[in-house]
């Protein structure tokens, strides 16, 4: 009994430490692409302003990405602090060369509470690994949070490709919570000339043997809007038969509307689109403010990556289509003749 | 003679039991998750995996040594290592969760294949490579490979290859070389062995087990464990509170020809760009 009273005290104090919760202070992962950040990380930032704490950015890339991206960052509302840290290995994102750099941020109480990305496919690689070595669980697609002054938070976040919505709390005894946002559920921050925003620069961490070399890169190139962000987006299924009546229907439609053009997982796989165009539960989230589907059935797994649009097109022969069941307004025709005829009469 | 041990590869293939795709879900009337009285199969992204690991021992013959399965789950779970010893995998092993026990978290599944491929070592069966899906359909996280290979070696962690598209693996130089899915294309990595992979849907096309292969996986052997066998705990960090229906779409407005179509397009403020 006796022995065991000072141990009792110890752990009186540390719960004490958890009760006084330090205010929010988000990090925020700034991706960025050729010399601009990511739209995706603006609504990252807007997600942790949310926390009603501070908000820091970090930019991380080559001598070459980074000096660009901070011309940008400077004047970007909702971020007080930029943290930068440049090294050639950080060039490709990878992430068993970033990794070190968070773990090292992270460990011996750091002053951020979050740490906060886009559901990007770099970040979505990169967060978990990170959050593996601090014994941290991780959250993912967050739509909405809200933070508890106890030191609690609490995330809305679809599971079951989007056939429900699960609220989870990350509870104040884990001291950084880990999470990914979804990007079409958060407004991208602004930039403006006022804002003050303070450049740090870190020291990078080199890593001397990694086992993961990087060998390339192949960016699809398009004129066109980005797909995840584009206002209009333009998806074709598989009736669309073959590429070259993929291309020859979707691209007049998408020409006239100005919008991003999108495809089922069945045109993706019969080689109909390219993959990053896949629309669905394990290709991209839209939801933008017209989404128009020409010859998609609309399976769950479709819906769970669209169904978000603010109004939804679908043209189908197939009346019976589940994706009639959340078109806003939907055509029972052959889109063979509907979608010529609805691209010369939106020209008028 | 037999070739010498460093050419020989141990993978491990890890697998979970899922709701099957195809099913429309319904959240349980106490919203404390959905109704799990439906059918169930392999996780989707799982079945690409062992198909993935089969695929390498076709193409590499006698250099894969082994392929393990594990999975980590309530009793019925270890069907879904039938299914996976059917389309060809070499030996099971169920770490047998109670059917009542709160669905484990990434971290906690990442820690107990660490100690699976930590119990593996011990016995001389040194893992080389983990392939896994890159997400399960039902909680959608997406996060286990990534933790695995944040765990798994001394201290570093080991290679990770994510939404892998096209795996080759070059056993004399002890790498793998992954194309890999990123937002917008395609990324190439050489990892060094050993290495976790995690795969997307454009990996290849999973068969289906025939009969005689469902006979014989009969006979497969399938180890069982629970997660204090390993020393591991399992318990949730995060609380679900509520698991609730998305809100419903008003939808179902059909239009009866193109010009109608037009003309609510219009009325939602959308015309052609310039």
């Amino acid at each position: 009994m006796l022995r065991a009273r000072p141990l009792i005290f110890t752990q009186r104090a540390l719960v004490r430490n958890y009760a006084s919760s330090p205010s929010p202070h988000a990090l925020v992962l700034l991706e960025h692409r050729n010399g601009s950040i990511e739209n995706g990380s603006l609504s990252a930032i807007s997600a942790a302003q949310q926390l009603g704490g501070d908000v820091t950015g970090i930019v991380v890339g080559s001598q070459e990405q980074v000096p660009a991206v901070l011309e940008k960052v400077k004047k970007l509302q909702g971020l007080t602090t930029v943290l930068h840290a440049t090294s050639p290995k950080y060039s490709a994102s990878v992430p068993e060369h970033v990794s070190p750099l968070f773990e090292k941020l992270l460990s011996n109480s750091p002053p951020y509470t979050h740490l906060v990305s886009a559901h990007s496919s770099s970040a979505r690689a990169l967060l978990p690994r990170i959050a593996a070595k601090l014994s941290l669980p991780a959250v993912s697609d967050v739509t909405s949070l809200e933070h508890d002054p106890s030191g609690s938070t609490t995330f809305t976040r679809p599971i079951y490709a989007g056939n429900a919505i699960a609220t989870v709390r990350a509870p104040a005894s884990i001291p950084i919570k880990f999470f990914t946002v979804r990007t079409t559920s958060f407004s991208a921050a602004e930039s403006s000339d006022a804002a003050t925003v303070e450049l740090k620069e870190l020291e990078p961490v080199e890593v001397t043997d990694s086992p993961t070399e990087h060998l390339e890169t192949q960016i699809a190139q398009s004129d066109r809007p980005e797909l995840g962000v584009a206002s209009r987006v333009v998806s074709g299924g598989r009736a669309l038969k073959s590429k070259e009546i993929f291309d020859k229907t979707i691209e007049p439609l998408a020409d006239v509307l100005g919008a991003a053009i999108g495809a089922s997982r069945a045109a993706v796989d019969a080689g109909y689109a390219d993959n990053s165009l896949q629309v669905g539960q394990t290709g991209k989230n839209v939801a933008p403010e017209l989404y128009v589907a020409v010859g998609i059935s609309g399976a769950i797994q479709h819906l769970a990556g669209m169904k978000d649009s603010k109004l939804i097109v679908a043209i189908n022969k197939d009346p019976d289509a589940p994706i009639f069941q959340v078109a806003d307004a939907g055509l029972v025709a052959d889109l063979y003749d509907a979608v010529p005829e609805l691209v010369e009469k939106l020209k008028q | 003679m037999r070739p010498t041990a460093a050419r020989l590869l141990n993978i491990l293939v890890p697998v979970k039991r899922c709701v099957d795709y195809a099913v429309k879900i319904r959240v349980n009337p106490q919203q404390t998750g959905i109704d799990l009285n439906v059918k169930h199969s392999m996780n989707p992204f799982d079945e690409i995996a062992v198909e993935e690991a089969v695929r390498l021992r076709e193409r590499l013959k006698d250099h894969i040594k082994s392929i393990k399965v594990v999975t980590i789950g309530p009793p019925k779970s270890s069907e879904t290592l039938r299914t996976a010893l059917a389309m060809g995998a070499d030996s099971g092993l169920h770490i047998e969760l109670p059917d009542s026990a709160p669905a484990p978290e990434p971290l906690g599944i990442a820690r107990t294949l660490k100690a699976v491929l930590d119990r593996e070592k011990e016995q001389g069966r040194k893992v080389d490579m983990v392939i896994m899906g890159k997400q399960a359909i039902d909680d959608d996280l997406g996060q286990t490979g990534q933790m695995l290979a944040a765990l798994w070696g001394d201290g570093d962690g080991v290679a990770q290859a994510t939404y892998a598209s096209k795996v080759e693996v070059d056993v004399e130089e002890g790498v793998a070389r992954v194309t890999t899915e990123i937002d917008g294309g395609a990324e190439k990595l050489r990892c060094r062995l050993p290495v976790v992979v995690t795969t997307d849907l454009r990996l290849n096309e999973p068969r289906y087990a025939s009969l005689p292969n469902i006979m014989k996986a009969k006979k497969k052997p399938i180890e069982k464990l629970t997660p204090s066998d390993l020393g591991v705990d399992l318990t949730p960090m995060l609380e679900t509170l509520k698991v609730s229906e998305p809100p419903k779409r008003v939808g179902g407005g059909k239009v009866a020809n193109v010009d109608e179509l037009v003309a609510k397009l219009k009325e939602a403020g959308i015309t052609a760009v310039a």
